[in-house]
């Protein structure tokens, strides 16, 4: 008989709640039920993402639908006393409306945060228990493979997904409906299918999250897929560095043979499926499609050119269908609701809703999922709160190393794949980097640089040698070094290896440089003429100085310097030798003062 | 697995999380006061979710509150319902919650007997 408790209690289980201990205060939670003789009233269960990572370790009681914030194991002793045994939210904890003041429960809707998100791809994550596979079919889990194997012919399903207008998350966009009609149409008797879980964008964390939250939807999204493109056997190419996802996913795999949803004769049809997980090393470069098929594989992470596309000839020479983890977890939602239902949701050329971790100078570090269409202000005003600490808002980081940064004045676009070309930065997977005034735009562009030239897997010389070239031009401006004619240089530079470069890596790879170009040349200029950073970020071009009055002489600096140039005695202010100074900015950060400022 | 198991399936799941459903046809609310813990709400808490269970009904909620402001009446229990003014109750012991959930859940009737009327 299934059994209701009188609360169920959901603790965030997403990497970053549990790097702020959410394990704890699971444990402290046990002992206070046990302690209260409650342990067979109340539920607990620990989820995956559920958004609001600024505000983790959080935690939600149904069916009060509280939420609880920031929590401390020491918190717990009175939350369990008076919430789950006498029914009073501990107020002080929960998060409570800026506006009214109100205790807001989740679904009340009452911030933006949470009011101006649709969750389609997240509608499970950090709703049900990911290492059960009964809460995700009480979700209709699994009920869209059953009705299309034993309801739908593999054409029926390639012509939802076309009409659906769903497009490719992983960043390029291309048609979901049309890949699948290739490998579908191309005649062998072994394909394959795969996913790309190998997120490598610097603060991107949609994908893991997904499959940290709702592993089974990937399951469930690559199953539909091998049906219709008639493939028998699967892999998830996932990165080391996600060692939660990848338990998880290994459980829930584990659990769908159980349940007979991998494997034979699933759903009683001819049509069989499994899945093997394939951990990456790494290497940035095998989030390339043709890269990881190669890693599969099991040689070495290249890249090699297309065509041949891996829907004719992938894994193996045979026929690949690749897509991306989001890409994957909205099938199932699409075949359950209908395609006119998902090609209602977004703009003319992009359907559907798309993810996006917000990171950087931004108040609600997160997880949020929007309608396509929605544009950067609301996504970083009204969901992410806006910069924190009463800074300006300079730019807006879109699609990681292969993105680019957009400026105030385009924030009011409305994002969809041609828009963010158009400005110069692209959807990516929807890594979301928000800058505040005190970012240097030519050290940013360094910065991603420095990235790709790492990353880069020297095969074609465009990429190896064009960005290691890229990077010392812009290592030269941010030192002072910079000339005019370097800005030229760069830019054709720029062009050439976004032409020539053999990969997606390099083809991209001069984006944020063109795009701080186009936005911020003037940052450029002022480095190079002015010798100037505003952001006084570069320290070859900031001065240091000792303000008199606030130097209480503890010689903490002069004992820091690495050049020797701070001297002073007991009762004397310190000063800084400017002949002899490096600008390696160490003072400032020892000064325990603030008695140091910076000019530029 | 078929259709069908994965049917029932889903149903056993639907009705183990409906405390997590964002709409259910009733709710059920245990005014958990001091007075009402003293009266024994808690008992009766706990003999809604039993009887609930024991019977398998779907689509209720069961949540506890604080003071509701009869304390001579207490335990007191409100139960809500889609579209209807809520009904509450007072002076309920383990046996009348459970039949409020046989009579008023499971058969849509009012017990007028456990009945507080406010007065208009």
């Amino acid at each position: 008989m299934a059994t209701v408790p009188k609360l169920d209690v959901l603790i965030c289980g997403g990497a970053s709640c549990i790097s702020n201990h959410s394990h704890d205060i699971k444990d402290k939670i046990f002992e206070e039920l046990k302690k209260n003789g409650i342990e067979d009233e109340v539920r607990v269960i620990e989820t995956g993402c559920m958004g609001p990572c600024e505000l983790g370790p959080v935690m939600l009681v149904y069916p009060d639908k509280v939420f609880y914030q920031r929590l401390k194991p020491s918190d717990i002793e009175t939350i369990v006393s008076d919430h789950f045994v006498k029914g009073r939210p501990v107020e002080e904890k929960v998060l409570v409306s800026e506006t009214t003041r109100a205790i807001i429960e989740k679904g009340q809707q009452d911030t933006d945060f949470f009011k101006k998100q649709t969750k389609v791809v997240l509608s499970n994550c950090g709703r049900i228990d990911p290492e059960n596979i009964e809460e995700y079919i009480s979700e209709n889990g699994y009920a869209a493979l059953g009705s299309v194997l034993t309801s739908s012919t593999p054409d029926e399903v390639v012509e939802t997904i076309k009409k659906s207008g769903l497009r490719g998350r992983g960043g390029g966009g291309f048609p979901t409906g049309r890949k699948w009609e290739f490998v579908k149409n191309t005649t062998n008797d072994q394909k394959y299918v795969v996913c790309n879980a190998d997120e490598g964008d610097p603060g991107a964390f949609m994908d893991r999250s997904v499959l940290e939250g709702d592993p089974h939807c990937i399951i469930e999204g690559m199953s539909i897929a091998a049906y219709t493109v008639g493939a028998n056997k699967g892999y998830v190419y996932i990165r080391a560095e996600y060692p939660l996802a990848i338990k998880r996913l290994e459980h829930a795999i584990e659990e769908a043979r159980e349940y007979g949803f991998l494997g034979e004769n699933i759903f009683e049809t001819d049509f069989s499926f499994d899945l093997e997980i394939r951990i990456g090393a790494g290497a940035f470069v095998c989030g390339e499609e043709t890269a990881l098929i190669a890693s599969i594989e099991g040689e070495r992470g290249n890249p090699r050119p297309r065509p041949p596309f891996p829907a004719i000839s992938g894994l193996w020479g045979k026929p690949t269908l690749l897509n991306n983890v989001e890409t994957y977890a909205n099938i199932r939602h699409i075949i359950l609701k209908g395609w006119e239902w998902y090609a209602s949701i977004g703009t003319e050329t992009s359907k559907g809703t798309k993810v996006f971790a917000l990171s950087g100078k931004i108040k609600n570090t997160g997880l949020i999922e929007v309608p396509m269409g929605t544009t950067l202000r609301e996504l970083i005003f009204d969901i992410g709160g806006g910069v924190p600490d009463g800074k300006k808002f300079k730019a807006v980081q879109l699609g990681g190393p292969s993105g680019g940064c957009v400026p105030e004045e385009y924030l009011d676009t409305p994002i969809d794949y041609e828009t963010l070309i158009e400005l110069g930065a692209m959807m990516g997977s929807g890594g979301v980097i928000v800058m505040d005034e005190d970012t240097c735009m030519v050290n940013t562009a360094r910065f991603f640089l420095d990235f790709t030239k790492s990353e880069s897997c020297g095969k074609c010389v465009p990429c190896r040698v064009g960005l290691v070239q890229l990077h010392a031009l812009l290592d030269k401006i941010v030192k002072g070094n910079g000339e005019l004619e370097d800005l030229d240089k760069l830019e054709k530079l720029c062009y050439s290896v976004k032409k020539t470069s053999l990969c997606g890596l390099g083809q991209t790879a001069p984006n944020p440089v063109l795009s701080t170009l186009r936005y911020f040349k003037d940052e450029y200029l002022e480095h190079i003429q002015d010798h100037r950073c505003r952001a006084k970020v570069c320290t070859n071009l900031v001065t240091y100085t000792i303000v008199e009055d606030a130097c209480r002489s503890c010689g903490i600096c002069a004992k820091n310097c690495p050049v020797d140039c701070i001297s002073g005695e007991k009762g004397v202010p310190y000063v800084i030798n400017q002949d002899i100074c490096i600008s390696c900015g160490t003072c400032y950060d020892v000064c325990p003062f603030d008695a140091i400022t910076t000019e530029s | 697995m078929n259709l069908e198991e994965l049917r029932k399936l889903r149903e056993k799941g639907q009705r183990e999380m409906m405390q997590r459903s964002d709409t259910s046809k009733y709710r059920i609310v245990v005014g958990m006061g001091t007075s009402g813990i003293a009266a024994g709400a808690r008992e009766v808490l706990k003999a809604f979710i039993d009887e609930i269970n024991t019977r398998g009904i779907k689509d209720v909620i069961v949540m506890q509150t604080g003071e509701k402001g009869f304390s001579s009446r207490e335990p007191v229990v409100e139960v809500f319902e889609e579209g209807s003014e809520p009904v509450l109750y007072g002076n309920i012991d383990p046996e009348k919650a459970k039949r409020i959930v046989e009579e008023h859940i499971g058969k849509g009737n009012i017990i007028k007997d456990y009945q507080i009327i406010v007065g208009k």
